[in-house]
């Protein structure tokens, strides 16, 4: 009888909690909470500009870096608010999904190869050639001549080479292999793209760490791993010939440069590769990372908060990008993601 | 004194007992039949709801999913040989090593040790069960990989290089680490079990055969006789915990779906495989061929248990003793 009294006060208290709540609310974008799932890359990057956006907003994002592929899978099942992945959706997984999805690039990312090979000076350079050779197995030792003919002056050993990937499916190996794809018909055809690939050589290491503790641990490695990873632990890359020619070290501005040059491409489709970009200074291993949202917002309110939020990230987000080792959108780019974002509807009009 | 006992001392009426029989017999049967039943319960969901999602994979691939060698996420071709492989010789090779050396460990603690040197190293080996996985990982890219690399392959390449088995690169990644961390893994299993089942036989048999004049050798053959079937399940339980293995063997396997019959060439376990590609599976028969290798890794650990049960009765011919009851 006593707990029935109790629980009765209990409910008004509450229901009175929250009318007040509500009223105290300057705006009703202060009180939203969004829900985020997805790619594991730009994680970092994310949950900073999670947090300043927070503190300056009061928008709560809630983000569980769970992978591209499952964060892909919660977007389908309408439990999460917005998805991330860092390989763009194909027309298959678009038309599979229950809703229609648009692609938000956020920020740039390069993918370096990084090598161990014991008493070199100076940065090696590989050509598309070599290193498609080296993870075909076909290039089997350092001294080969596709390697040593575009390292004059550099005495390379006879040691065999050990082509290190990721174990583990990721957006770093899609960047990767997408890359390989373009400038090889023979690895288009034979291995193809995707977050998982079957190797034809070398072993697999999981994560960045694994990948870098292989090719530290093993003089002749060679590895791929996202540059903030090679960047913070002072691994030594490979300068990488691009289209035009230059051997181009991997760099946030050569990546950067990458995006630009791939501006016109992404204008018509956000999904175009960037990789082996035209432009000179383009370091040609590279890719963009994104945000999946719904074009059509199930919650009007929410998706208003998400789109402000963007639109943020557009702005003030895109000058924390260097911090933390990612490579920040070109303005051409954030104009599409602002055009993109007032297409963006929710209940019949405009969200933004 | 009797007729003034105190109420435990009194006899029950047989009403009484009944009475109370009655409500606490049945609800205690109750009560223990859905433990028992909720262990097979569970078994059941997890095989109901692996068979549940491996479904698109199981109606694509049929049983060519157990004999096929291509495993590629692009193609959407999956077959589950080179890790049902890398599965099998990993285990193996990590009973090979480590059951020899651990039973002659749990003997030495159980019979010859002194008492409390016995006690506290045998602590000692059951801390490193609670080590973590990763740990070992971490130990077996960072110490024993440089290791193997630079002494012991080059060895067996240069001396015992024309077996198949010794064949490669001596790069230190592949079935020989993974095969050595997982022995090292299971070692504190199989030691301090085997030391408990040899505690609890050793002593009446030994005196036994000593007051019938064995010699100690002898009188141990009689113990580890008697002691047989629990330390085979010591085994069984070690070997469990090999095939299941997934953090440290993913770290040191090399990651590869060839089939290697060099011990030096890398590969990689149905365990490892689930656990680098399920979070970034996207399509719907990958997933489905990742859920369909945890069931054949479930199958494959129900075959091999039965199997090992199948030797401790076949081996004792049915005795259940001591040992056996432990």
């Amino acid at each position: 009888m006593h707990r029935r009294i109790r629980n009765a006060a209990l409910r008004h208290a509450r229901s009175w909690a929250v009318l007040l709540a509500l009223a105290s609310c300057a705006s009703p974008a202060a009180a939203q909470k969004l829900t985020g799932a997805g790619a594991t890359f730009p994680y970092p990057i994310y949950s900073k500009w999670f947090d300043v956006y927070k503190q300056k907003t009061g928008v709560e994002i809630n983000y569980q870096s769970i992978g591209s592929g499952a964060g892909i899978q919660q977007v389908k099942a309408g439990t999460v608010d917005f998805g991330a992945s860092d390989a763009a959706l194909s027309d298959a997984q678009l038309r599979d999904m229950p809703r229609a999805i648009v692609h938000i690039p956020t920020v740039g990312g390069a993918v370096a190869l990084a090598y161990n090979l014991p008493g070199m000076t100076g940065a090696l350079q590989l050509t598309p050639e070599a290193i498609t050779g080296i993870y075909m197995g076909r290039i089997t030792t350092w001294n080969d001549k596709r390697i040593a003919a575009v390292n004059p002056g550099v005495e390379l050993p006879a040691a065999p080479i050990l082509a290190v990937h990721r174990s583990d499916g990721s957006g770093t190996t899609n960047i990767f292999v997408t890359y390989l794809s373009l400038v090889s018909g023979e690895w288009k055809e034979l291995v193809g793209v995707g977050t998982a690939v079957s190797w034809p050589a070398g072993v697999g290491g999981k994560g960045n760490e694994g990948v870098a503790g292989v090719v530290r641990q093993t003089p002749g490695a060679i590895g791929y791993v996202e540059l903030a990873y090679a960047r913070q632990n002072r691994l030594p890359v490979a300068r990488v010939k691009n289209r035009a020619g230059n051997f181009v070290e991997p760099t946030l501005a050569s990546t950067t440069a990458a995006v630009e040059a791939s501006a016109k491409a992404l204008a018509r489709d956000v999904r175009a590769p960037i990789a082996n970009a035209a432009s000179p200074e383009a370091y040609p291993i590279c890719g963009l990372t994104f945000l999946l949202v719904e074009r059509q917002p199930r919650d009007a309110a929410k998706g208003k908060a998400l789109a402000d939020f963007i639109a943020w990230a557009m702005k003030d987000g895109q000058g924390m990008a260097d911090d933390l080792n990612y490579a920040r959108l070109p303005a051409a780019v954030v104009a599409v993601n602002e055009a993109t974002l007032a297409s963006l509807v929710a209940a019949g009009k405009p969200s933004h | 004194m009797t007729s003034s006992a105190p109420a435990i001392g009194r006899p029950l009426a047989r009403a009484d007992v009944r009475a109370r029989a009655g409500l606490a017999d049945p609800a205690y049967r109750a009560l223990l039949t859905l433990f028992a039943v909720g262990v097979f319960a569970v078994l059941a969901l997890i095989v109901w709801e692996c068979a549940r999602g491996a479904a698109p994979s199981l109606a694509a691939f049929g049983w060519r999913f157990l004999v096929s060698a291509d495993w590629d996420p692009v193609a959407e071709k999956f077959g589950a040989l080179p890790y049902l492989y890398g599965t099998l010789v990993t285990s193996a090779m990590a009973m090979l090593l480590a059951v020899p050396p651990c039973i002659g460990a749990a003997v030495f603690l159980a019979e010859l040790a002194p008492r409390g040197f016995g006690a506290v190293a045998s602590f000692l080996v059951e801390l490193l069960a609670s080590i973590t996985s990763i740990v070992f990982g971490v130990w077996g890219l960072f110490v024993l990989a440089p290791w193997l690399r630079v002494v012991i392959e080059p060895w067996l390449i240069a001396h015992l290089g024309f077996l198949p088995l010794f064949r490669g690169f001596p790069f230190g990644l592949g079935f020989l680490n993974a095969g050595i961390v997982l022995a090292i893994m299971i070692a504190p299993t199989i030691v301090s079990i085997s030391r408990e089942i040899l505690l609890a036989t050793s002593r009446t048999l030994r005196e036994a055969s000593l007051a019938l004049g064995a010699t100690r050798a002898e009188s141990l053959a009689v113990t580890l006789d008697a002691a047989r079937p629990g330390i085979l399940g010591a085994m069984i339980l070690a070997l469990g915990r090999a095939l299941g293995e997934t953090m440290a063997v993913t770290m040191v396997i090399g990651n590869t779906n060839r089939i290697s019959a060099s011990l030096l060439g890398s590969g990689a376990t149905m365990a490892s495989v689930i656990a680098n590609e399920f979070t970034e599976a996207t399509s719907k028969l990958h997933l489905a061929a990742l859920i369909e290798l945890a069931l054949v890794l479930f199958a494959v650990t129900v075959v091999l248990n039965a199997a090992a049960r199948l030797l401790v009765r076949w081996t004792t011919g049915g005795r259940r003793d001591v040992a056996g009851a432990a």
